[in-house]
């Protein structure tokens, strides 16, 4: 608390604690409600499927990965994952607008690398992830939490894994962090 | 009695509506836990800022053990809730890969998308990224569709794998947590003391 009074630029997060008990009791009354847990990783593999099923459809067919999401009646945008990522962005924006961290567009880095850097970094760690999450069936959030919080045997082993790995690396890409 | 929706309380029309808000609580609880920051996600792996360990382990218990007081006063029929399917290889593969992921762009999906939202260049390159990592894996999907299969288990719990009852592990989550806080604490505190361009 003394920090906050001394240093006015800190940013105002709530308490990790408070904020990872809101977090679980979210993804109770998800699974109450739904039977399943949070999700993110699928919002971006609808939209993948979608537009490739738009650009070049018989191809999006003979692809027996993108069949699997395709169906005639509905398009695959038209999926629960989708809506509640959309609700993300809006909940990230309405916390950051009260929290008074919505601001001009800006990179977040290490002073020591460069804006270039970070987003060559950037790019490249999303396409890692992107494609690690089709393989662990799900992100963090599909697989890592709301897997582990459902006692799912894979869910768990995302988790390790995940931050294993991350720990086990760490040291390898240390300068573009601190 | 839940889940509410495949039990058909709640009827399908409002699958969305509840999508939206579900979302918003979410992406609320990332941003505000200070989740649109990449460096403070990372933080976890340098051990400056546990911020990540505590958010998701305390989620993680208080989940568990809800689920378990649900099932025990009858409010949720746990053998009508999805459980993630185990492919083992493949998922721990995928894992390693989504650890580079993690490390190198410091976010993971929907932290990006919180990110995005408070203006962060670096959260849409990266959400970028996951969409062109997603359409990759699914063009070279021929190449690995039999490794991509491989490894099922079913839709197994701890449970089920070991012969251990829920209530065991949520209690060993709940144990290790509570000295995970305990130890990364001390190391935060240590950590920080050393590190002078980062401000907290």
């Amino acid at each position: 608390m003394m920090e906050n009074t001394i240093n006015n630029n800190k940013p105002h997060y709530i308490n990790p604690y408070l904020g990872g008990v809101l977090l679980g009791l979210l993804v109770l009354l998800t699974v109450y409600i739904t039977g399943r847990g949070l999700g993110a990783s699928g919002a971006i593999k609808s939209t993948v499927v979608t537009t490739t099923e738009t650009i070049a459809p018989s191809h999006a067919e003979n692809n027996s990965y993108y069949n699997r999401f395709l169906s005639d009646d509905h398009s695959p945008m038209n999926n629960w994952l989708v809506f509640e990522s959309l609700g993300i962005f809006f909940g990230g924006l309405l916390s950051g607008i009260i929290f008074g961290r919505v601001k001009k567009i800006r990179i977040e880095r290490n002073p020591k690398i460069s804006g270039k850097t970070r987003l060559i970094v950037a790019l490249l760690g999303g396409v890692l992830f992107g494609i690690g999450s089709q393989f662990g069936r799900g992100c963090t959030s599909g697989a890592a939490l709301s897997g582990s919080a459902t006692f799912s045997f894979g869910g768990v082993i995302v988790m390790l894994v995940i931050f294993g790995t991350g720990y086990v690396i760490a040291w390898m890409f240390k300068k573009l962090w601190i | 009695m839940g889940p509410l929706i495949p039990n058909g309380i709640i009827t399908g029309d409002w699958n969305f509506v509840i999508a939206i808000l579900i979302g918003i609580a979410f992406g609320f609880l990332l941003e505000a836990s200070g989740f649109s920051s990449s460096r403070n996600i990372v933080g976890v792996f340098y051990g400056y800022n546990f911020v990540v360990l505590r958010v998701f382990f305390t989620a993680v218990i208080v989940a568990m053990v809800g689920l378990l007081y649900f099932d025990y006063f009858g409010w949720i029929d746990l053998s009508k809730i999805f459980i993630l399917p185990t492919y083992l290889a493949p998922m721990i593969a995928g894992s390693v890969i989504m650890g580079f992921g993690f490390i190198l762009g410091g976010f993971c999906p929907g932290t990006s998308f919180t990110a995005i939202a408070i203006g962060k260049l670096d959260g849409l390159v990266f959400t970028i990224g996951l969409y062109l990592g997603i359409f990759l894996f699914s063009e070279g999907f021929p190449l690995y569709e039999n490794f991509y299969n491989s490894g099922y288990m079913g839709n197994v719990t701890l449970t089920d794998v070991t012969g251990i009852a829920a209530p065991w592990f949520a209690f060993a989550f709940t144990f290790i947590a509570l000295a995970a806080f305990w130890v990364t604490m001390i190391i935060e505190k240590r950590v920080r003391k050393n590190i002078k361009e980062y401000k907290f």
